[in-house]
């Protein structure tokens, strides 16, 4: 990986190509891997066609991480990293940011930290260095701190009798009772106010660190220049920080029914069950069955639920790879006496697939549906960008899309009537009903909101 | 900031508010360099060339929406919409949106006020075969009276998502009915429920044979295609579809609004208490439409993001709000508005909040704002549009949005020049024109303790 030619200051390049052009169609895009004089790499899009860069920095470690009784550390230091760095303050620093019409920001995931970074060409020097000074020298000034700490204590209170979010924690926590990932990993009233300076910097420095680190650009940037901004920009880092230990996590519910009264019209549920590894040899077949099972109109959920009768203006399913846990998640919004027979048919249509699999049309056009898709993921430079990270995130070689299409095509009816018996647990499967569902019997209370 | 986006907000509002669109690049270059031609039926075609994916997205914009409807079929140009996907002899009921996914595609439709839009985004070998199948349901709609009676429920269950089950969007609603006195953008353009439930198969063939015709709508695509590849097809696909007469779109006026008005709401579900108050103001087409640019600039200096005079006022010195900030809206055929938004600080009442925001208001109004700020605005409005080229989707949206509302390509091109050309002035008298009226409604959410 640390591939440095001597001492000089040209970056050592590998180049792959995507085979996303037809004969006579668009050009190909190209990731190239830059490895910086200092040692730090990148993965580029290089492309001139507009005067602007965009960066996508992850990190690992996110609110999965934050200690207890700090729940939402990741969230508030993610808040607070772009107001003020540096000789900046606050409002010079935004200003800086709004003047130039640089777009910087800091994310929490549950499992990772990520960072962003947009810029027309001609500001990229100030761009890269307002985001060097937000890493290395934040000030979490008083002012600021109390205010995005205000402003997010609001937000919580905001949503915290919606529906949704009532779905959402209590799935989580009755999922992983004794695990972070059953924690409100942006906080909670209580735990934000707990947060102090001292908290702030111990995760940046804990967090903000080269080990692990993932950068992509994607723009109007040659291999040169980054790889000089590279190492101004993330060579004052430290080298590693203090890691946390992976603590493998396995879903305490399983099978539940749990019912919160709630004087809305509509029900809003949330279910799922554990699911595959994200490096499982069956992810391929998994992408295919969740496609047929979730890929929208045309899919079994959406045709017989919504199409067929009417139930529902959305329904939703996904696989959600999480560090130490791999989980089919979904959702649905009910009227309150439609609830019993939604969440029947849900369990019935996931069983039903288990036991026979997907049709062979079902399948063809689920292949067809995620290779010829796959190029409307590069139409604008932030997603491109953050799938190059995930995909270093995970792993994976330089040339991984090159393979993309093959894999899935090679997936085969017998793979596909084995893994939907492994992805579609009905029994398993765990419903959280917010509302007032007529003729659902909940198998176990709801549990309480953390205090 | 507490947005985890990773784009600033005016880059959003650049991308958003379809007015500030085009231009920018290396030497202020046109940035989307829409071509448009005219087909003898009538039809618009514009073409958005970007070769960056083979791919493409191709909209038809009905120049009809909402404030189109009867009195008492509130809904029914969004019922229509739905049922647009239900069908015609060629392509059955759910085939439609099987056959762009079946293709690698994906697709949808909206409906605002002023339009209804349909558009697939898909590899662009299979723009013939979007176009066939679009062309085919501007005429040929077949419905089936219990897919119709289906698809209601559909919408009602849209409703109940999207109002009923959120205080916040019940009082949006009704905020929006005290805002307008006379004009049909006071009715829910979703529809107030019961006449939801009484919308007709008849109905909505009825709406859909006075509107639907190809000298009413606007064909955009954009990304992988160049109008010289794109008017042979649309010939062939749109241009044989015969014209037909359409209605005017007249409709009522506001009358002079000489009271302010106030709209509060109350309910368990709500956790924090907000303020909002939204002025009438002109839009491209309704009012004094030179009005427009100086407000967008006004939008920016008074209530465009961190650095903006409210939120530094409201926000960081005087502590007595958690956020605050301002939006105009202009792009429409009806009236415009200019709206403000404040959540009040701990132990602030909305009544302290709300004097604080009129002193703030009326030293704009009695002083003016600040020539630096105005231009400190107007440079990065500039500068931002060059973000706005980075998609394919987006500037779709933001032509077919202009042109369906009646704007011109020149217009939409000149918006550089039109923002470059606001002079403080011109936004100190635009300010003095809309917010020293009492043509305003104010409207606060509050919680309510459960019985």
């Amino acid at each position: 990986m640390r591939n440095i030619i001597g001492r000089a200051a040209v970056p050592f390049l590998v180049c792959a190509v995507l085979l996303l052009a037809r004969p006579g169609m668009a050009e190909a895009i190209e990731i190239q891997r830059v490895v910086s004089p200092g040692g730090i790499e990148a993965w580029l899009v290089e492309d001139h066609k507009n005067p602007i860069i965009t960066l996508s920095a992850n990190f690992e470690g996110g609110a999965a991480a934050d200690p207890d009784g700090k729940e939402g550390l990741a969230t508030l230091t993610a808040s607070v990293l772009d107001e003020g760095a540096g000789p900046y303050d606050s409002d010079a620093f935004r200003r800086k940011l709004e003047d130039l019409v640089i777009g910087l920001a800091f994310s929490a995931g549950r499992d990772s930290f990520g960072a962003s970074l947009q810029t027309l060409t001609e500001n990229v020097d100030t761009a890269f260095d307002l985001l060097r000074l937000s890493m290395t020298e934040p000030r979490f000034d008083t002012e600021p701190v109390e205010r995005i700490r205000s402003q997010i204590v609001a937000g919580l209170k905001r949503s915290e009798n919606r529906p949704q979010s009532i779905a959402s924690r209590v799935w989580w926590q009755a999922a992983f009772p004794d695990h972070p990932y059953g924690r409100p990993s942006g906080g909670t009233v209580q735990s934000i106010g707990t947060i102090t300076t001292a908290d702030l910097k111990a995760f940046a420095e804990r967090v903000l660190t080269r080990s692990g680190l993932k950068i992509s650009v994607v723009g109007d940037i040659t291999p040169e220049r980054l790889g000089n901004l590279l190492d101004k920009t993330f060579g004052a880092l430290p080298e590693s920080g203090v890691s946390t230990p992976p603590v493998p996590a396995k879903p305490a519910a399983i099978g539940e029914t749990f019912v919160v009264q709630n004087p809305v019209p509509q029900s809003v549920v949330i279910f799922g069950h554990r699911g595959i590894p994200r490096d499982d040899p069956d992810r391929f077949a998994a992408a295919i069955l969740m496609e047929v099972m979730a890929g929208g109109f045309g899919s079994r959920l959406t045709e017989e639920i919504r199409e067929k009768r009417g139930l529902t203006y959305g329904i939703y399913a996904y696989t959600l790879p999480l560090d130490e846990a791999q989980m089919v998640m979904g959702g649905v919004s009910t009227r309150n006496d439609k609830v019993a027979v939604t969440v029947g048919l849900v369990r019935a249509i996931w069983a039903e697939m288990a036991l026979n699999g997907p049709t062979e049309e079902e399948v063809r056009d689920a292949k067809t549906y995620i290779n010829g898709s796959f190029p409307m993921r590069l139409t604008s430079s932030m997603p491109i960008a953050g799938l190059l990270v995930s995909l270093q995130r995970n792993e994976r070689p330089i040339d991984y899309l090159d393979h993309r299409v093959e894999r899935i095509d090679s997936v085969t009816m017998a793979d596909l009537k084995r893994v939907a018996k492994r992805l579609f647990l009905a029994d398993e499967l765990s419903f959280v009903v917010v509302g007032q569902p007529k003729g659902l019997t909940p198998t176990a209370p709801a549990p309480e909101p953390r205090s | 900031m507490v947005s985890s986006m990773a784009i600033p907000r005016r880059m959003i509002l650049a991308l958003m508010a379809l007015s500030v669109l085009m231009i920018g690049g290396r030497a202020e270059a046109k940035l989307y360099e829409p071509e448009s031609i005219v087909l003898a039926n009538g039809m618009q075609v514009v073409a958005i060339t970007d070769h960056r994916a083979p791919v493409v997205t191709h909209m038809v914009w009905y120049r009809v929406g909402g404030a189109d409807e009867a009195p008492g079929e509130t809904g029914l140009a969004h019922f229509l919409e739905h049922l647009l996907f239900k069908g015609t002899e060629k392509v059955p009921s759910g085939q439609f949106s099987r056959t762009v996914s079946r293709n690698g595609g994906e697709g949808n439709a909206f409906t605002g006020y002023d339009y209804t839009a349909f558009f697939q985004t898909i590899a662009s070998d299979k723009l013939p075969l979007m176009m066939e199948m679009e062309a085919d349901r501007m005429v040929n709609l077949t419905l089936d009276p219990d897919e119709v009676a289906a698809e209601r429920q559909v919408v009602l269950e849209e409703r109940r998502s999207r109002i009923d089950n959120s205080p916040g969007a019940l009082l949006a609603e009704r905020t929006n009915a005290a805002f307008f006195l006379n004009y049909p953008y006071r009715h829910p353009l979703i529809g107030w429920a019961h006449e939801i439930e009484a919308l007709t198969r008849e109905n909505a063939l009825a709406f859909y044979r006075k509107w639907y015709a190809p000298n009413n709508a606007v064909l955009v695509v954009a990304g992988d295609i160049t109008m010289a590849e794109l008017k042979p097809l649309a010939e062939k696909y749109y241009g044989i579809i015969p014209a037909r007469a359409v209605p005017d779109r007249n409709r009522p006026l506001e009358p002079e609004q000489i009271s302010a008005r106030r709209v509060e709401f109350a309910h368990p579900q709500v956790g924090q208490v907000s303020w909002s108050r939204r002025y009438l103001a002109p839009s491209r087409f309704y009012g004094e439409s030179s009005l427009v640019m100086p407000l967008n600039v006004l939008e920016e200096v008074i209530g465009g993001g961190a650095t903006s005079r409210l939120y530094k006022s409201l926000v960081i010195e005087q502590k007595i709000a958690l956020s605050a900030g301002a939006s105009y809206s202009g792009d429409s055929i009806g009236p415009g508005s200019f709206s403000f938004y404040a959540v009040p600080a701990e132990g602030t009442t909305v009544a302290d909040l709300e004097a604080a925001f009129e002193a703030e208001l009326a030293a704009i109004l009695r002083d003016g704002v600040d020539a630096n700020e105005v231009a400190r605005a107007v440079k990065s409005m500039k500068a931002s549009a060059v973000y706005a080229r980075d998609s394919v989707t987006a500037p779709a949206q933001a032509v077919g949005h202009a042109l369906a509302i009646g704007r011109t390509i020149e217009d939409i091109e000149s918006w550089p020049e039109q923002v470059a050309a606001v002079t403080r002035d011109q936004v100190v008298q635009a300010a003095r024109a809309i917010l020293g009226t009492p043509a305003h409604v104010t409207s606060i959410l509050r919680p309510k303790p459960a019985s």
